[in-house]
């Protein structure tokens, strides 16, 4: 295809380099340096996609972030990515795009039909259609809904692309390189400030690419580049180009989305995709410019009506037309700029200026080149369906209220402007409190709030010598304040066209007996007539106004729409638009991929993963592994063909009968040292600590002090000050956060020091009734008879020269120990423990087994301490102390905590003894009473008792001291299951504890 | 994201951070008589401020330090910063 829109010569693409390109199928071919949008235009495709709502058709209106219409399906290198303004994207060989919103084709949509149903579509239509019947709406009106809505569709396969994040702090931080962004960056820059300078495009200069003026004798551009180059060769600058600001958070930290691989055809080895930047900044610059605004007209949304500015910026920028009969609808001098540039171009444009005798220098510039130029005129209505092809047009009465006689005029495209509304969200995200500026009918920035100031365009000043000057000091002393440094930079010499006050005039009306639709959201298709039903219907905050519409809510953010959808607010309800208020501004300004929010933190690497020394070796044999909070535990070993079930029963069964070894690495360990460390664990503890002898460990439990259990574990005097405390390995890192909080708030005139020791050691589970062979063996010079290592002792032994700590504590109920080494000997440990163990039976076991011999044991764990039972609950009462506080004692004489019938834990068994009890099902009395059922009581945990062989259960029974025999029934209405069980002792093994001691 | 004055550490961002409510609670004293009423206000009873309001921190990725940190719940901004073991003036 020819580019038959293309101009012979002009632009800044590189004409040398022809890049081909895909759009709906069809193979086109552009420049480097064009985007998508200007490629397309350039090869005369002017119609891109349908609309949201009434799927009327769409082309482009803008040249930038403003896009509201040009969103395409974008396909690179394999992946599929929705959303893509076509005015953003950079052509890249290869590229390929689809249109959104339509079915089957751009050309021709079924959807359409919504256009010519728009009666029956006005504001609030979902809410007041879809509501009833209700049962029709998961099945009709949601699919309905999500089939005819959205821009396009998200790829549903795995990301390969790699997001970085970047935490970065710098002196100034300028966003935009316009011509106040450049000045102020490199008055600062020159006074020695870290800056950085951040253009959301991907040529810098702004406005300077693209207008007629002159600094220090060189072009516009000219300058910019210089003052580029110059600041690239700066090492306290950091230049970022396809870099968008997009939020202002808190204590002046904003970020900032870096496109770095979208523009190539696939992302570069080693590079991401994109880059997100959280930058804490001491000052920031807002130097965003301003957005040209549209003035309303009948079907103002027709493909080919698009901002003047923008289609300027095609010609200057790309050397492309947007059309060949160019229509100029204007109310200030901006229009004119647009239409000399076209008749430059050898194209005859036609004026129609809303003011009735605007002078300035650029207007007799435009007279003085023949340009057809009729005051006191406004476009009355685009027609065209596809395209534009004749504009009604009418003269307008002084008053802007009558419209003469209404003549049709061929053209082809219509250029708009409304002048131009400051880029004010990064100044609102902020705090700063908006004023509305009378004389540019617009909203401009108010008192800083926080350390942001705001510069030309974007605080409403639209000369450019104006804007330098400002941009310049403002450079120079925030930067002088924090460097303590002056180099002052010279004012350059500024040549530019005097312009005039443009004409407060923002919507054209309606001729008689026409209902032209009037947009004013071109991306969420809301008219004029819909925010007039809208306020008929009662609304009157713009917020409400807002959301009944979908005014300003859509992926634009109403870049384009919200200033429209004010002045017409505050012309119905007969306020000032000051009185109305505008919609808050939130982040993103726009969007940003949900890959660059995420950054590297997916897949395994949403959290870090902690291993014990010993996960080789159980790698090595077989273990199956568990998510135990971030640790990776094993879960069992499997041998063959076994199941969980099987290798589970055979590793506890093992425990029983022989011996079995578990890593306990994970347990929280915490190092407790000082004068006053007994005391600390007297007050932490519900039980007695003062008298705790040296080389021996005692269990504890702790509370909150609001009584519930937070967490249990043994704690050993090592020496006289010297503590070794274990915490369950979910409570670790909260545990110790509460010893500090005590310690350094509550009763600093204890003299202790904690610290986490979980990764300085390895640990080891010896249990069975064999245990004590295995450590014979393993301490041949230790004295570990009963005798020697009574149950709850504590001694140091000399494991094949390595310093282990030898704790004699039971979590399976059995004659068991604990070995710990220091880490780096953990798998030496370990390999030791199955090589001499191997004579005796020895297995290793993982957390199912682990858990099965607590379960029938009767042992409490984080099932049972899940934050919601008391001491009394898991049959703790024992181990408070009635001569002694400690923290959460008071609580437990609260009323409901010491109730009669409180709920206690107890033993389950099923009837059939067949029949394994989901966990978290309920306890019930009468399995066919009508629901609600009254619950007694949960299931907290369950296993296959190994020593009865049949399956037990541990619950939470109301009043469960007393239900002991008790028949009951338990309901998992999840698994559909009532299963007849019995309820019995928790300690479903050796109730009276007579193994551990043995 | 807060930037935050470690009174020990300086300058540090919100993430190094982990909250830890109201600073003015006072624990009652270990073993004294307390009525139900003034127990309940010290576990429970929390006023939902709207403007200063002194609260605890704990520099928990840093030097591990709980800190007394004066905030406007409304603007987050932070006016005064505190070790633990200095008193609220």
């Amino acid at each position: 295809m020819t580019q038959s829109f293309r101009l012979e010569s002009g632009g800044l693409i590189n004409r040398d380099k022809k890049i081909s390109f895909k759009f709906n199928g069809k193979n086109y071919f552009g420049y480097e340096g064009d985007t998508l949008a200007s490629a397309l235009i350039a090869n005369g495709v002017h119609l891109i996609g349908r609309s949201f709502k009434y799927h009327r058709p769409r082309g482009f209106f803008g040249a930038g972030v403003d896009e509201p219409y040009a969103i395409v399906q974008l396909y690179r290198n394999g992946e599929t990515e929705p959303n893509i303004k076509a005015t953003e994207q950079e052509l890249f060989e290869g590229l390929e795009a689809k249109s959104v919103n339509c079915w089957p084709s751009v050309n021709f949509d079924v959807g359409a039909i919504n256009n010519f149903l728009k009666i029956f579509l006005p504001a609030g239509f979902y809410y007041k259609t879809f509501m009833w019947p209700k049962s029709f709406w998961y099945k009709i009106y949601e699919p309905f809904i999500r089939r005819a809505a959205g821009l396009g569709t998200a790829s549903i396969k795995h990301d390969k692309e790699r997001y970085e994040h970047k935490y970065e702090y710098c002196d100034l931080l300028i966003t935009g390189s316009g011509p106040s962004g450049l000045a102020s960056a490199y008055s600062a820059a020159k006074n020695g400030a870290k800056v950085i300078l951040a253009e959301d495009k991907s040529r810098f200069g702004g406005t300077l690419l693209t207008s007629e003026v002159n600094i220090g004798n060189q072009s516009g551009k000219e300058w910019a580049d210089s003052i580029i180059s110059e600041l690239k060769e700066m090492p306290n600058v950091t230049v970022k180009n396809r870099s968008q600001v997009f939020g202002y958070y808190d204590h002046n930290m904003l970020v900032m989305s870096e496109r770095i691989s979208d523009h190539l055809p696939k992302t570069k080895k080693y590079h991401p995709k994109q880059r997100l930047w959280y930058i804490r900044a001491k000052e920031v610059l807002i130097s965003s410019g301003s957005i040209e605004r549209p003035i309303v007209f009948g079907n103002n949304d027709t493909p080919g009506v698009m901002l003047s500015s923008a289609a300027k910026e095609y010609m200057k920028v790309y050397g492309v037309l947007v059309g060949k009969k160019p229509l100029v609808f204007t109310n200030n001098d901006s229009g004119y700029e647009t239409a000399i540039e076209f008749k430059k171009n050898g194209i005859d444009p036609i004026i129609l200026d809303t003011r009735k005798e605007p002078q300035s220098e650029i207007i007799e510039e435009a007279k003085n080149m023949n340009i057809n130029i009729k005051n006191s005129y406004v476009v009355v209505a685009a027609q065209g369906y596809k395209k534009v092809k004749s504009a009604d047009i009418a003269k307008i009465s002084d008053n802007k209220e009558e419209l003469g006689s209404i003549e049709n005029i061929e053209c082809d495209c219509i250029c708009v402007s409304g002048f131009w509304t400051p880029t004010i969200h990064l100044a609102s995200q902020s705090g700063n409190k908006t004023k509305f500026n009378e004389e540019i009918d617009a909203f401009v920035p108010g008192i800083s709030k926080q350390k942001e100031k705001t510069l030309g365009a974007a605080n409403g000043i639209y000369t450019l010598e104006e804007t330098l000057k400002d941009s310049f000091e403002k450079g120079n002393q925030l930067s002088k304040k924090i460097t303590n440094k002056e180099n002052k930079v010279s004012f350059p010499n500024v040549v530019e066209k005097k312009s005039t006050v443009h004409d407060k005039f923002w919507c054209v009306p309606l001729p008689k007996g026409k209902n032209y639709k009037r947009f004013l959201d071109f991306q969420n298709d809301v008219a004029v007539s819909d925010i007039e039903i809208a306020l008929k219907e009662g609304y009157r905050s713009i917020e409400h106004v807002k959301r009944y519409t979908t005014l300003g809510m859509a992926t634009d953010q109403g870049k384009t729409s919200n200033l429209n959808g004010l002045q017409l607010v505050s012309k119905i309800e007969n306020k000032v638009v000051p009185a109305v208020g505008h919609t808050t501004f939130r982040p993103p300004y726009s969007p940003v991929s949900i890959g660059a929010i995420v950054g590297r933190e997916v897949g395994k690497h949403s959290k870090p993963t902690r291993k014990s020394p010993m996960h080789s070796w159980h790698e090595k044999n077989n273990a199956v592994f568990v998510d135990a909070g971030v640790w990776l535990r094993p879960r069992y070993y499997k041998r063959g063909d076994e199941n969980l079930f099987e290798a589970s029963k055979r590793e506890a069964k093992n425990v029983r009968t022989n011996v079995g070894v578990c890593d306990v690495t994970t347990l929280g360990k915490i190092d407790i040292k000082g004068p006053d460390a007994a005391e600390l664990l007297n007050r932490v503890y519900t039980n007695a600590w003062l008298k705790l002898p040296v080389g021996k460990a005692r269990y504890g439990v702790m509370l909150r002090e609001d009584g519930i259990v937070m967490d249990d574990g043994t704690t050993t005097r090592i020496s006289e000050n010297h503590y070794h405390m274990t915490t369950t390995t979910a409570q670790a890192a909260n545990v110790l956060s509460h010893l500090e909080y005590y310690l350094q708030l509550v009763w600093p005139e204890l003299n202790v020091n904690v610290v986490s020791t979980t990764e300085q050691w390895a640990g080891a589970a010896i249990a069975g009734p064999k245990s004590r062979e295995v450590l014979k063996k393993l301490f041949p010079k230790s004295d570990v008879t009963n005798e020697g290592l009574p149950f709850m002792g504590y001694m140091e032994g000399d494991l094949f020269g390595v310093k282990a700590k030898i704790f004699r504590i039971s979590f399976s109920g059995e004659l068991a120990y604990e070995v710990n080494v220091e880490s780096d000997y953990g798998y030496f440990m370990w390999e030791k423990i199955i090589e001499v163990g191997e004579e005796f039976g020895i297995q290793p076991y993982g957390t199912e087994a682990l858990s099965t011999l607590r379960i029938e044991m009767g042992h409490v764990a984080g099932s049972e301490l899940d934050g919601r039972t008391i001491p009394y609950d898991n049959s703790l009462e024992g181990l408070l102390s009635k001569k002694k506080d400690f923290i959460g004692k008071r609580s437990l004489s609260r009323k409901a905590f010491a109730a009669e019938d409180r709920q206690k834990i107890v033993g389950v068994v099923p009837l059939d003894k067949k029949t394994s009890i989901p966990e978290g099902s309920h306890l019930v009395k009468d399995s066919n009473a009508p629901l609600p059922n009254p619950k007694l009581g949960y299931i907290s945990a369950s296993c296959w008792s190994v020593e009865h062989d049949n399956p037990f259960s541990l619950a939470i029974l109301k009043d469960g001291k007393n239900m002991i025999g008790e028949k009951l029934f338990v309901m998992s209405p999840l698994k559909n299951k009532v299963i007849p069980v019995e309820i019995v002792s928790s300690h479903y093994v050796d109730p009276k504890g007579e193994r551990v001691r043995s | 994201m807060l930037h935050i004055k470690c009174p020990h550490c300086g300058m540090r961002s919100q993430n190094e951070f982990s909250y830890g409510g109201d600073a003015t609670i006072k624990r009652p004293e270990l073993g004294k008589e307390i009525s139900d009423q003034d127990w309940d206000n010290f576990v429970y009873n929390r006023k939902s401020l709207r403007g200063k309001h002194w609260e605890l921190w704990q520099h928990l990725s840093g030097c591990r330090q709980w800190i007394k940190v004066q905030r406007d719940t409304a603007t987050h901004e932070i006016f005064k910063t505190l070790k633990a073991n200095e008193e609220i003036s």
